[in-house]
């Protein structure tokens, strides 16, 4: 191998990148660039552009403007074939690999070498085992994928890439299923790849992995390039910085409310994933809790609400030990739940508003398993009116509302309901500013009705603007608690990652 | 438009205006339009004979078209009915031969008997989480070997005269079976529309999920869907071993087909959460009297089944269109 120095021009260059989503500016004016031979982080919370970026990079997303150069030259990425051709090659999160097959059919899938009509397996075992070897990949090609640990199957991406003559690798947050030393492989693997002149993108939320590996580091806040930090620059505490500093000011915040009782408490949970949860909400009150996406927020409510197993655990409602096994179990005790994804789990779309709401309240509205349809249009329309659901009936189906006005229905299915707890999941995510406003008021005129409210968010400042308490978790546990007055984006976000 | 937000319609213009933009009205035209085309046609179909002999036919696909539906708008699907249907009829018919029971607990033994094969099905999708086409097809299986093991094959025959009221009678001029539909039709639309198990039978096939969350006990709904799916095919199979006078080992095969066919045909989706028991009998009208032309304009039985299949394809190619202009 000769040691040229790495090529000091961006390799890959990408200007003015705008994308817009319906009601969203993902991406604004954004530019990046990435040389060979140099890993380069991209960072930033949550939604703030990271994946769109990739996507467009990798011809998954059309752009709607801007331009990308690769060694100077104007090129057209249109779909993900041409990303490929380009050298451009993502390994996402989720894996990609076909299990029942084995490790060279993987790499070789769609592309199989031939000998007249038939395949030619030896030439392509012989192929795929110098790529594992650059990977360090030290098993038998014939082995089948299923067999291998996730690690090993991420160093398999890596062996298609190289394979396919990736110039420029993007690693999804690769580290996030894998284990210390799988890490320590991985990063191996990576310093490999910088030797041979590979350009790495490296998305990860693990602070301490960031200042490790990168020569530099790009952070993206709210669809914009806010900054980039040289290898010397790159510091844990700056990097937060410049991720978070939205401002708080659009945010409706909490009036406040009578704090009284517990309501709800966990002790031990414990799941396949959640380990040792502990926490208590009082009547009243709002209780954040904040991380990152596939911290474990999600699954802490769905454990407790009774729709996924606990392994071990107790609940206490109002101070009364109480069984949850069932969604059935919850509603007996007076809990409510907006869950994280309004249309698989939220709503029947394919049912009528009125029918939404009363989904939840059906007992209430009927004598004798009859319903009165009398007493259950005027439900829909009590919370049509004061929620201003805007619907041209209440006979209107669900699927033909707007994102906004679908929350509030969901919202207001639990509403009529009169919850005792009320967990939210991600309540205003994408949904329009005017919405939002009026969830976040709904929210705290609860509390002040005393009712305990429970909210997920990952948008840090509606976390800090609503809540009393905030609970922060990381990889299925808590990680700690912050009061409001003590709260700030910078707190929040550092005990998030790490 | 100031009062648009209440549902309220009430009239007799704002019933039709409902009617009209109901999807059953587009099956009823359809049904109304085969209809007029037979009457110019052939002279046999206009005799009042005829058109009560088609209502009777159609009746029990009716009610077993009926209890399926329930299974399909909650998500599901049972093929077992054809078998249970020919069950329930040689168990009472046993009941009476055999056992030397009067017809009325016999009748109600039938309808045990369909009924438990319907739990067992439920059982099935909801403890072993089966998905439905395999339980229901090994349940198709084990009724029908069922009916053979308890009869030997030979028709259950020496039931009681009355007993043949059931399928063969009339009350006030009309056929006993297509009273026994209204009365079912009746009392399962008041259920499906009325009720809160109802109602979760809808939201259960819309969104299983968002059901779950919503607190409602979804294995309970899907249990009592299947218990009463077999129920009512079980209710057909006595009705129709009435009609014929003895307990027919073979009665009710392939008769799912035909059941699911009224119920599609009805404008039920096979995705789950839609469909009508008004849907249900006017698609089981169409295939009464598309089976009853068929024998009128002498179309060789081979060539029946065809076109049946075709009518079927065709019914859930329209659906599945009209799906895909909506989205």
């Amino acid at each position: 191998m000769e040691n040229t120095t790495p090529n000091k021009a961006p390799y890959l260059e990408m200007k003015g990148i705008t994308k817009r989503f319906p009601g969203v500016l993902a991406l604004d004016d954004v530019d990046f660039s990435v040389e060979l031979g140099k890993v380069i982080a991209l960072v930033g919370e949550n939604g703030a552009g990271k994946s769109t970026l990739m996507k467009i990079l990798a011809g998954v997303y059309e752009k709607d403007q801007g331009e990308i150069f690769i060694e100077g030259n104007l090129v057209d990425i249109q779909d993900p074939l041409s990303a490929r051709n380009l050298g451009v090659r993502v390994i996402y999160q989720e894996l990609m690999d076909i299990g029942n097959m084995d490790i060279a059919e993987n790499i070789f899938i769609g592309r199989e070498k031939r000998k007249g009509i038939f395949v030619d397996k030896n030439a392509m075992h012989e192929e795929a085992k110098g790529l594992l070897k650059r990977v360090a990949l030290n098993v038998d090609t014939r082995t089948q994928v299923a067999k291998l640990s996730i690690a090993q199957r991420q160093m398999l991406e890596v062996a298609k890439a190289l394979s396919l003559d990736a110039k420029v690798i993007i690693m999804d947050e690769p580290t996030s299923s894998l284990t210390e030393t799988e890490t320590k492989v991985l990063f191996g693997i990576i310093q490999r790849l910088k030797e041979d002149n590979v350009a790495v993108i490296f998305i990860s939320h693990r602070m301490e992995e960031i200042v490790h590996i990168s020569d530099e580091v790009a952070v993206l806040r709210d669809g914009k390039m806010v900054g980039k930090l040289a290898k010397e620059e790159i510091e844990e505490q700056r990097i937060i910085n410049m991720m978070v500093g939205r401002e708080i000011s659009d945010i409706f915040a909490k009036e406040d409310a009578e704090i009284t009782d517990i309501a709800l408490e966990v002790k031990d949970l414990n799941t396949d994933f959640l380990k040792d949860i502990n926490f208590h909400v009082r009547k009243g009150e709002v209780l954040g809790f904040a991380g990152l996406v596939g911290a474990g927020r999600s699954e802490v409510m769905r454990a407790v609400f009774g729709i996924d197993k606990k392994e071990s655990g107790q609940i206490y409602i109002h101070g009364e030990k109480v069984e949850i096994k069932s969604t059935v179990d919850a509603l007996k005790h007076g809990m409510g739940l907006v869950p994280e994804n309004r249309k698989e789990e939220g709503l029947v779309l394919g049912m009528a508003v009125k029918e939404n709401i009363s989904l939840a309240s059906l007992k209430k509205l009927s004598q004798f398993n009859f319903i009165n349809k009398k007493q259950e249009a005027k439900l829909a329309d009590d919370y049509i009116k004061s929620f201003q659901i805007r619907t041209p009936s209440q006979e209107q189906l669900v699927q033909n509302l707007s994102g906004g006005n679908q929350q509030k229905v969901v919202i207001s299915k639990w509403m009529a309901m009169e919850p005792d707890i009320l967990i939210l999941d991600e309540p205003t995510r994408g949904i329009d500013v005017g919405a939002k406003k009026e969830i976040h008021l709904l929210m705290s005129r609860l509390a002040k009705q005393g009712v305990a409210v429970i909210m997920i968010s990952s948008e840090l400042p509606e976390i800090i603007g609503m809540s009393d308490r905030i609970v922060v978790m990381h990889e299925g546990r808590i990680k700690g608690e912050i009061t409001q007055e003590n709260a700030s984006q910078e707190n929040i976000m550092k005990m998030a990652i790490s | 438009m100031t009062d648009k937000t209440i549902g309220k319609q009430n009239g007799f213009t704002a019933a039709v205006k409902r009617a009209v933009k109901s999807s059953s009205f587009n099956i009823f035209i359809v049904l109304l339009l085969m209809s007029i085309a037979m009457y110019i046609v052939s002279k046999p179909f206009r005799s009042i004979d005829n058109v009560l002999s088609i209502a009777r036919n159609f009746s029990t696909y009716a009610i077993t078209g009926i209890g399926v539906s329930m299974v399909i708008i909650a998500g599901g699907i049972d093929l077992s009915l054809g078998s249970v249907f020919g069950f329930a009829g040689v168990i009472a018919c046993m009941g009476m031969v055999n056992l030397g029971w009067a017809v009325f607990p016999s009748i109600l033994l039938g309808l045990a008997a369909g009924a438990a094969f319907g739990l067992f099905n439920g059982m099935l999708v909801v403890r072993a989480k089966l998905p439905p086409f395999i339980a229901t097809l090994g349940t198709l299986s084990i009724a029908r070997s069922l009916c053979y093991i308890l009869t030997e094959g030979y028709p259950v025959t020496g039931v009681p005269t009355t007993f043949l009221f059931l399928g063969q009678g009339y009350i006030t001029g009309i056929p006993t079976p297509i009273w026994m539909m209204i009365i079912v039709a009746i009392i399962f639309a008041v259920f499906l529309n009325n009720t809160i198990t109802g109602r979760r039978i809808y939201a259960l096939g819309g969104n299983e999920e968002a059901t779950r969350i919503s607190g409602i006990n979804i294995n309970r709904v899907k249990l009592l869907a299947y218990t009463l799916c077999s129920l009512l095919a079980g209710f057909a199979g006595i009705i129709t071993a009435s009609k014929l006078g003895v307990g027919q080992p073979t009665a009710g095969q392939g008769f799912e087909l035909d059941a699911i066919a009224a119920v599609v045909i009805g404008g039920a989706s096979l995705d789950g959460g839609e469909g009508t028991v008004t849907g249900t009998i006017l698609g089981a009208a169409i295939m009464g009297v598309l089976r009853n032309a068929l024998v009128l304009l002498s179309i060789k039985s081979h060539w029946q089944s065809l076109i049946i299949g075709f009518v079927i394809i065709i019914a859930v190619t329209a659906d599945q269109l009209k799906k895909s202009r909506g989205k």
